[in-house]
C-alpha cells in the first residue's frame, strides 16, 4: 500500500464513521464546508510529513487509537461537574461538544450573552468560520464538517465583566469516541473580559476532541483567557485557538498543560490593525508517553503592535514536548515589537523537547528577539539545596516550582492559581 | 566533632586530597590555609558530599557517624554545613521558602514537629539582624541579584538559622571589603559556642585577625604539611606561600 493511500485511507474510515452519526449543520456557510471538504480529500488528517506536524503525528494517533469511532457519548448531572467549577467565576458548561444551559449557572452580569451555535443568525452566523480557515489546517476542516453545536458567547459594547467567566469543556464517552466542538467569543468594542477555558474529560473510553474556538477583540477590548487542560491519559486532543486582534485591543493568554495523552495546540493570532497587542505564555508538565505541542503563530499585520510569548515545559520518562513559535511581521507592519522565549527541562534521558523558533520579517524597522534554551535540572542548586538538609525529592520540586513559576505567577484568578499549584505539585 | 583520617580524594581521576588527617573538637576553631591548588575547596566539598569528587581512601567520623556514607542532606541534618566560596543563585525559590523547608527537614530528620509560622518568623528577624542582612533580601529568591557581600551575609544568616554542630567556612572572605567582613566575622563569633566548632578555608591571614582561631593548618598538595597555633598565620603571612612550597617541594 502507497503512502498516499494509507493517509486517505485514515482519513476515509475517519469520515464515514462520523458520517453516520452527523446531523447536518446550519451555523457554518457553505462554501466553508465545500473548502473543508476539499481541504480533507486533498490533504487528509496530518501526519509527521506534512512539516507543521513533524512532531506531532496526528494520523498515527488516530490509526492506533480510534480504529472504530462509536461516539458513545454519556450525558452528566450537575454532581458530575462540581469538582470543576471555580467559585469567583461564572461556571458555563460545554458537554461532550454542546453547550448545556441546563449545567450552567445563571449568568447575572450585564452585557453578556450566550447562544448555542445552532441559534444563531444574521451577522453573527457571518462570523463564524471567518478567522479559522479550513484551507490552512486539516483539522479546522474536519471540525468545520462535523461540529455539530458549540457556543457563541458575546460581551456587548462597553462592559467590562467583573467576574471571569469559566467555560468547562468535558466530555465523557464509554467507547472511542471522537468530539468536534467549537466556539466563538466576540469581545465588542471597550469590554473587557477574563475567561478561563477548562478541559476535562471524565469517561472511561478514549476521546478524541478537535476543538475549534474563534476570538474575536474590536477595538479597544481587552481578553485574558486561561486555557487549563487536564484531560487525562483517556484523551487526545487538538485546540485550535483563532485569534484575531483589532486597534488598541489586548490578548492574552496562559496555556497550563497537566494532563492528556495527546495535546496539540494551535494558537494563531492575527494582530489585524495598528496599536495592539498579544502575550502568549505556555507551561506544560509531560509524562509517561504523552505528547505536548504548542504551536504557535503570531502575524503581525499592521504598525506599532506588540508581541510576547514566554513557553516553559518540563519532560520526564519518555514523553515529549515541543515549542514551535513563528512570528510573522508583514510589510506594513513597522515598529513591531516581539518577543519569544521558550526554555525547557528535560527529566530523563529518554524524554524530547523539540524547539522551533521561526521568524519571518518583512517590515525594516522592528525588534524581535528569541531565544530557547533545554537542560536538565541545574546540578549545582540542588547541591545548594540539598547541602542545607532539603532531601533530593523536596530540593527537585522546589526547583521546578520555581521554573515554574515564571509562568504560573502570570495566573490573575487566585483561586485558579491555587488549583493549578496543587495539581503542578502533585503531578511532579 | 569530626575526625578525618589518611582521606583521599580525587576529580576526574586526578588526585587533589593526598591523605589529610585532621581532627576537630567541640569548642574549636580551625583553620586551614593553603596557597591555590591546595586542596582546601575539595575537602569543603568533599566533607559537604558534592558527588564530583570521589574519595578513593580513608575515613571520616562525624559526631560518631560515617560521614562518608551519608547523603548531602543527611550530612547537613546531623549538623554540618558548608558555607559556599561561590553561593548559588536560585531564581524563583525564595529565602524564606527555602529556609523553612531546610529547616523542617532537619527538624523532621530529627523526629521534632515543624516550626510554627509564628515562631519561624521570630527566628528569621532575630538572626537577621546578626548579620545586618537586609529585610527584603530574606523575601527575595535564594541570592538572586545579591552582591558579593550579601550573599556572604547570607551564608552566615542560614548558618545562624540552621544552627550546626560544624560550620565550614569556605573562603568566606573572598571578595568581602572591610565592613562586609566585620559583620560577617561578628556572626560566625557569635554563633560559637562550647558545643560547636568551626573550620574556616581561607586564603589570607586577614580573616584570622577577626575570628581567631585556636589551630592553624597549612594544605600544600592535598596533604596538612604544618600545624600549630594562631602564630603559624601570622608567620605564613610574613614570609608568604613560596616559603612553604620551596620547604615541602624539597621534603617530598
Amino acid at each position: 500500500m502507497s503512502l498516499a493511500e494509507t493517509k486517505s485511507a485514515v482519513t476515509q474510515q475517519l469520515m464515514e464513521s462520523l458520517q453516520k452519526q452527523a446531523p447536518k449543520i446550519a451555523f457554518i456557510p457553505d462554501e466553508e464546508i465545500v473548502s473543508a471538504i476539499r481541504q480533507l480529500e486533498e490533504k487528509g488528517i496530518p501526519n509527521n510529513k506534512h512539516e507543521d506536524y513533524k512532531y506531532c503525528n496526528i494520523e498515527a494517533y488516530i490509526r492506533r487509537e480510534f480504529k472504530s469511532v462509536e461516539q458513545s457519548f454519556q450525558s452528566l448531572d450537575a454532581q458530575d461537574i462540581a469538582a470543576y467549577k471555580i467559585d469567583e467565576a461564572i461556571n458555563l458548561v460545554v458537554l461532550n461538544g454542546s453547550y448545556s444551559p441546563e449545567l450552567s449557572e445563571k449568568v447575572i452580569a450585564k452585557g453578556i450573552s450566550i447562544q448555542s451555535l445552532n441559534d444563531i443568525s444574521g451577522k453573527e452566523k457571518d462570523l463564524i468560520a471567518s478567522q479559522a480557515k479550513s484551507f490552512s489546517d486539516s483539522l479546522i476542516a474536519l471540525n468545520t464538517v462535523f461540529c455539530n453545536n458549540g457556543l457563541f458567547f458575546k460581551v456587548e459594547k462597553n462592559n467590562a465583566i467583573p467576574m471571569p467567566v469559566h467555560i468547562i469543556y468535558i466530555n465523557s464517552a464509554d467507547k472511542p469516541s471522537l468530539s468536534n466542538s467549537r466556539s466563538f467569543i466576540h469581545i465588542e468594542t471597550g469590554s473587557e473580559l477574563t475567561l478561563i477555558e477548562s478541559f476535562v474529560n471524565t469517561g472511561t473510553g478514549k476521546v478524541f476532541s478537535n476543538y475549534v474556538s474563534e476570538k474575536l477583540l474590536e477595538e479597544n477590548a481587552k481578553l485574558t483567557c486561561y486555557t487549563f487542560q487536564n484531560e487525562g491519559a483517556a484523551s487526545y486532543s487538538v485546540h485550535t485557538n483563532s485569534v484575531k486582534v483589532n486597534r488598541y485591543a489586548n490578548y492574552s493568554n496562559t496555556t497550563l498543560t497537566l494532563s492528556g495523552e495527546l495535546v496539540r495546540n494551535n494558537h494563531n493570532v492575527e494582530l489585524a490593525a495598528s496599536n495592539c497587542e498579544a502575550h502568549l505564555n505556555g507551561l506544560f508538565l509531560t509524562k509517561g508517553t504523552q505528547l505536548v505541542d504548542n504551536h504557535t503563530l503570531i502575524d503581525h499585520q499592521m504598525p506599532n503592535c506588540e508581541s510576547n510569548e514566554l513557553y516553559k515545559g518540563i519532560a520526564t520518562d519518555k514523553s515529549s514536548g515541543t515549542f514551535n513559535g513563528k512570528i510573522f511581521v508583514r510589510k506594513d507592519a513597522q515598529k513591531t515589537n516581539a518577543y519569544q522565549s521558550s526554555k525547557n527541562i528535560l527529566l530523563s534521558d529518554d524524554a524530547t523537547i523539540n524547539t522551533k523558533p521561526q521568524l519571518e520579517i518583512y517590515a525594516d524597522d522592528v525588534k524581535c528577539s528569541h531565544g530557547t534554551s533545554t537542560g536538565k535540572i541545574d546540578t549545582d542548586a540542588l547541591f545548594y539545596l540539598k547541602a542545607r538538609g532539603i532531601g533530593e525529592e523536596s530540593a527537585r520540586k522546589l526547583l521546578l516550582q520555581a521554573f515554574a513559576e515564571e509562568v504560573i505567577e502570570k495566573i490573575e484568578v487566585e483561586s485558579l492559581k491555587e488549583r493549578i499549584l496543587q495539581l503542578f505539585e502533585k503531578t511532579l | 566533632m569530626i575526625t578525618i583520617k589518611n582521606l583521599h580524594a580525587s576529580v576526574d581521576g586526578k588526585e587533589i586530597l593526598r591523605g589529610i588527617n585532621l581532627e576537630v573538637k567541640a569548642g574549636e576553631v580551625h583553620a586551614i590555609m593553603g596557597p591555590n591548588g591546595s586542596g582546601k575547596s575539595t575537602l569543603s566539598s568533599v566533607l559537604a558530599g558534592r558527588e564530583d569528587y570521589e574519595v578513593t581512601e580513608g575515613e571520616v567520623i562525624f559526631n560518631g557517624k560515617n560521614l562518608l556514607e551519608l547523603s548531602t542532606e543527611d550530612r547537613a541534618r546531623e549538623g554540618l554545613f558548608l558555607a559556599f566560596q561561590y553561593p548559588i543563585e536560585i531564581p524563583g525559590v525564595s529565602n524564606i521558602n527555602f529556609l523553612r523547608t531546610a529547616l523542617n527537614e532537619i527538624r523532621h530528620y530529627h523526629g521534632q514537629e515543624e516550626i510554627s509560622a509564628k515562631d519561624f518568623l521570630a527566628l528569621v528577624k532575630e538572626k537577621q539582624k546578626l548579620v545586618e542582612l537586609d529585610v527584603k533580601l530574606t523575601n527575595r529568591s535564594v541570592n538572586e541579584g545579591f552582591s558579593g557581600g550579601e550573599k556572604k551575609r547570607n551564608e552566615i544568616f542560614q548558618m545562624a538559622m540552621l544552627n550546626p554542630k560544624l560550620a565550614i567556612l569556605d573562603e568566606t572572605d573572598s571578595g568581602l571589603d572591610i565592613d562586609a567582613l566585620r559583620i560577617v566575622a561578628h556572626g560566625v563569633n557569635t554563633l560559637k559556642s562550647k558545643e560547636n566548632a568551626t573550620i574556616l578555608i581561607t586564603h589570607y591571614q586577614r580573616l584570622l585577625d577577626y575570628i581567631v582561631p585556636d589551630y592553624v593548618h597549612i594544605l600544600y598538595k592535598g596533604r596538612i604539611v604544618k600545624s600549630g597555633g594562631k602564630e603559624l598565620a601570622l608567620e605564613l603571612e610574613a614570609k608568604g606561600y613560596d616559603e612553604i612550597k620551596k620547604e615541602f617541594e624539597i621534603a617530598e
